[in-house]
């Protein structure tokens, strides 16, 4: 009941900033599926972040619309032109990579700006002058991982555990793969798994241990994680444990152990236990609507949301300009400015709509993160 | 030794797609319905299970028995709603709307439980025996689960041929027209069918997530297909088809991953579920069908 | 059987054929009437040709589970390996033919080309099993497809094309392309699918499955599926024409696929799972076993359902749920039935 009641204040919220002018801002996101974690966390920072700017009262008013696209690609270009339908000006894109693949086909033919809080593969990108990404490029990731375990002399001898029918795994595994030889790692193990058989992983964690691997990668999201670290001590492996942004989240899961993650090393650009005043406050209003802790994907919404703000100030838009001139000075801003935000200070983006900020090298130590340099 | 251990993962494994199968293959041996929601039930029981034991602290035990009796209940209002209406349709109807409802289920644990996963405390802990020096080791959840399976089965099977009940359902499933002729209230059978199955469904998901330890509102479904495809290697409507068929449907995943390929590996496991439905068209343990000509 | 009534028979036959057609015909100049003025919506345009696809499907597996009586849970690995095949030869061929309508044609007949040789490979076992049985092992089929182009790399370089199993292994030259990566699927596919090659691609459906109906080897589907036993003792060779039917539905299930691939910039294998077969024999359960114009009409219904339902949010899926379930009721309760049927304005002839 109370859910459906913070529903109905929701829309009235909706409804009621629609008379104002407004920006409207639209994005879709698995709200249902096997994927609506992650849709549903991006959703609910980005409606913090408008709420907030709304609530300050400046010149730059937001409408935010979600739309379910079920992690699908032909349900996101469903979702997109609902959201076209409704009067998009801005697009948050897709949260995850192949539905923001084909959103974002739709976006550069329609000449509609997108900053995707998540989609991390290259192909989102590529090719497209106005969508733009919040969060690392998979690739990076993979480089950034296999150059930080070598230069930190973590390990030599390394096991990659990775999801077969996954995009984003699959591209940070390409590129750590092809760079780990090149600052002298080995890979002694490369196994995977995939739906429907990602329950199981006794098989990748005995031949990870039996090729002697000091370190485990996990280009992965924290589920199977969190089910990896629990095997592996039930079968008394305890190697060095790397993860990547998707491994954000494991100590929130109600009822994780979390000494099973202690001395887990993750690259994540968003730590929900940093002492800034941003983060502090965005943590606290996040646990204060929905209980839980922020994973990265609400705070890359709520980053994508602030930097639309500060990039429509600087260019000085109105609500009522369409969405091809808003495109036009989006592009403009988004490839000059300077963003801080909770993810990631001095932020800039490249033209090809990558962006540049400094994964920050964490550790799990007594259940919370700690940084690594 | 790696083979020893190998072995015994696909037999934790395979305990686990049994136990599921067994809910599967009894419903269909009686009600002759593929009941798609059934994976969707495992998963309720999992949520109540964790909901009993996490949040109210519960003892693991009783926590599994409110699991049964919410599913079973469960299982009685979903029957009567949805699938007792279309007794006298097509079974392909009936199939759809099974999937309707395991949709249904998704959406509304979705909605109740939110999309994060949650970690199961196992009922008995996540301990295990130790062999050969702890070169070997087999967890709790495994011994359990097979104990288990065991039990459930040796009590279906002298349910089935022992009570009133039981004979009622073999009937049931021989030939309904003539169950009914016999004074056998066909409808009332079907329906204790389904109870029955969503019973044992409560316990299933309580193994699967003690086993594997995260629920989410999709924790049931595809464990649900490898487990209605264990029932029917093992030839559906058998009930020790379904135990022998989840404990082969395990170790032959296990082993796929390790020795054939972990990319490929349900690739292997299903290309090895037709070679033996094209031996044995009915399953390993399952009765020829006999032609009425 | 009088001679009066054989011949009623098959006007009502026609009949039903012909008003399948003239919907079809109607529904599409509809829609491009609509399309052209302002009050189509950029969700109703964008869902045309997908709900084309999804309607060829419709057609296709029917004649699986319609007209041949067999259970197919398998259906969308043919879509897929249709889908794949289309869009690589798409790709290859973006060079050398630059009539985009052109390249689809013969991209969407490579497409049929290989789902049929797909056909007639999972055939070969799958036609030898029964009931229940076979349907598991089609769903065992869709689920290997799925998997083995999971893991299929497949790239172009001046030597010509290059693929391998499990990682890339192509080692292209300088300026290939990698077109199949594996998991990640198909990226920067041009989006050449149209409504009008849609509504084409549906009406060859439909004149492909009337026509096989209405033959010889149509007579013999409808004796397999109503008395296999009596159909075999009179001579017929069943598994002749189970896989006949068979292939010609993975060649139009091939077809759909390439044409929905090319709606979209990306495809991967994972699209057409378990969930995407079941959401088509959806279609055709509800709109009826061996109806083209129902089960037609229940993936042009089922497709728009979930969108129109976006307005309750979180509650979309679940209610689409609800709606899929009473529907289901509602069409198999006896008294709704015979209302329907009154409804339908042919009945009266046919029973005269």
């Amino acid at each position: 009941m109370k859910k459906i009641l913070t529903c109905a204040v929701l829309i009235l919220a909706m409804s009621a900033s629609a008379f104002g002018a407004a920006f409207k801002l639209g994005g879709t996101a698995p709200l249902t599926g096997g994927a609506a974690i992650y849709g549903m966390s991006a959703r609910n920072g980005a409606q913090i972040a408008v709420d907030e700017i709304n609530a300050m009262g400046g010149d730059i008013q937001f409408e935010l619309r979600y739309e379910d696209d079920t992690h699908d690609a032909e349900k996101a270009v469903n979702a997109y032109n609902a959201l076209k339908d409704w009067g998009m000006q801005i697009s948050l894109s897709s949260v995850t990579s192949k539905p923001a693949e084909a959103t974002a086909a739709e976006n550069f033919s329609d000449r509609i700006f997108a900053l995707t809080p998540s989609a991390s593969s290259a192909a989102v990108t590529e090719g497209k002058d106005n969508v733009f990404q919040m969060c690392f490029v998979d690739p990076n990731q993979g480089t950034a991982s296999a150059q930080y375990i070598a230069s930190k002399g973590l390990a030599k001898k390394v096991a990659v555990i990775w999801k077969n029918d996954d995009v984003y795994s699959k591209g940070v595994r390409d590129t750590f793969v092809e760079k780990a030889p090149e600052v002298g790692l080995e890979i002694v193990s490369e196994t995977t798994f995939a739906d429907g058989n990602d329950t199981d992983f006794s098989v990748q964690l005995t031949e990870a241990k039996e090729k002697g691997a000091e370190l485990v990668f996990l280009p992965m999201y924290y589920q199977p994680a969190s089910l990896i670290l629990a095997q592996a001590q039930a079968m008394g492996y305890a190697p060095k444990w790397f993860g990547i942004d998707g491994m954000d989240g494991i100590l929130t899961m109600e009822g994780f152990d979390k000494s099973l993650a202690e001395g887990v090393m993750l690259l994540t650009p968003f730590n929900a236990d940093a002492k800034d005043e941003k983060t502090a406050k965005f943590v606290a209003e996040y646990q204060k609507r929905h209980g839980e802790v922020p994973n990265q994907f609400a705070a890359d919404g709520y980053d994508c949301v602030y930097a639309f703000c500060q990039a429509l100030t600087l260019a000085k838009a109105t609500p009522d300009m369409d969405a091809e001139t808003l495109c036009a000075k989006m592009v403009e801003q988004f490839t000059t400015m300077t963003f801080n935000g909770v993810t990631g200070e001095n932020v800039k983006w490249s033209a090809n709509g990558e962006v540049s900020k400094d994964p920050k090298g964490m550790v799990i130590q007594n259940g919370a993160y700690v940084g690594l340099d | 030794m790696i083979f020893l251990n190998y072995f015994i993962s696909g037999i934790s494994l395979g305990s686990i797609y049994a136990i599921i199968a067994l809910g599967y293959t009894m419903v269909y041996g009686i009600a002759k319905m593929l009941n798609f929601a059934h994976g969707d039930v495992i998963m309720v029981g999992g949520y109540v299970c964790f909901y009993a034991v996490s949040r109210y602290g519960l003892n693991p035990f009783l926590g599994v028995a409110i699991a049964m009796l919410v599913c079973t209940l469960l299982g009685i209002i979903v029957e009567r709603l949805a699938y007792k209406p279309l007794r006298q349709a097509p079974s392909l109807a009936v199939l759809i709307t099974a999937i309707g409802m395991s949709y249904f289920l998704q959406n509304t644990a979705l909605l109740l439980w939110s999309s994060n996963p949650k970690v199961f405390p196992s009922v008995i802990g996540r301990g295990a025996f130790k062999l050969f020096d702890g070169k070997l080791s087999v967890s709790h959840v495994t011994v359990l689960t097979i104990a288990t399976c065991l039990v459930i089965m040796v009590i279906l099977s002298l349910f089935i041929s022992k009570t009133r009940l039981g004979k009622a359902m073999r009937a049931c499933s021989e030939d309904k027209g003539a169950a009914q002729l016999m004074g056998i209230n066909v409808n009332a059978t079907i329906s204790m069918t389904f109870a029955i199955g969503s019973g044992l469904a409560a316990i299933a998901g309580a193994l699967l997530c003690s086993a594997y330890p995260t629920l989410m509102p999709t924790t049931g479904s595809l464990p649900g297909i490898k487990a209605f495809t264990a029932a029917v290697f093992g030839g559906i409507g058998s009930v020790p088809g379904a135990f022998l068929g989840g404990l082969m449907l395990g170790v032959i995943e296990i082993f796929a991953k390790a020795y054939i390929s972990s990319q490929l590996s349900d690739a292997v496991v299903f290309a090895v579920l037709i070679v033996v439905l094209l031996v044995k068209p009915a399953g390993l343990l399952g009765r020829a069908i006999q032609e009425k000509v | 059987m009088t001679m009066k009534r054989l011949i009623n028979l098959k006007r009502a036959e026609a009949r039903k054929i012909y008003l399948t057609y003239a919907v079809v015909i109607v529904a599409y100049v509809v829609c491009q009437i609509m399309s052209s003025t302002k009050f189509f919506s950029s969700s109703m345009r964008g869902m045309l040709v997908p709900i084309c696809a999804y309607m060829v499907m419709a057609v296709s597996l029917n004649l699986v589970v319609g007209i041949l009586g067999e259970l197919s849970l398998g259906h969308a690995g043919f879509m897929s390996v249709g889908a794949f095949a289309g869009v690589t030869s798409a790709i290859l061929m973006q060079g050398v033919i630059t009539n985009a309508p052109v390249r689809l044609a013969l991209a969407m007949i490579i497409a049929a080309v290989f789902a049929a040789v797909a056909g007639f490979l999972i055939g070969i076992p799958v036609l030898r099993l029964k009931g229940d049985y076979l349907a598991i092992v089609t769903l065992a089929f869709g689920e290997i497809i799925k998997s083995i182009l999971n893991n299929f790399y497949l790239g172009v370089d001046s030597q010509g094309l290059h693929f391998s199993m499990l990682s890339d292994t192509t080692r292209l030259l300088k300026g290939g392309r990698l077109i199949i990566r594996g998991p990640m699927g198909i990226s920067g596919i041009q989006k050449i699918s149209t409504f009008p090659a849609g509504f084409i691609l549906l009406m060859i459906a439909l004149m492909i499955v009337f026509n096989l109906v209405n033959s010889r080897s149509g007579r013999a589907f409808m004796a397999i599926r109503d008395d296999r036993i009596a159909a075999e003792s009179i001579g017929l060779d069943i598994t002749k024409y189970k896989m006949m039917a068979f292939v010609m539905s993975a060649a139009i299930a091939g077809a759909a696929g390439a044409l929905f691939a090319m709606n979209y910039s990306t495809v991967v294998a994972n699209k057409f799972d378990f969930n995407t077969s079941i959401l088509i024999l959806v279609f055709v359960v509800l709109g009826g076993q061996g109806n083209m114009l129902g089960s037609i009409i229940a993936a042009a219904v089922l497709t728009i359902l979930p969108e129109k339902l976006r307005e309750f949010s979180e509650y979309r899926m679940l209610l689409y749920a609800i709606v899929l379930i009473v529907m289901m009721l509602a069409t198999n309760n006896a008294e709704i039935r015979s209302f329907l049927a009154s409804l339908n304005p042919f009945r009266r002839k046919e029973e005269a």
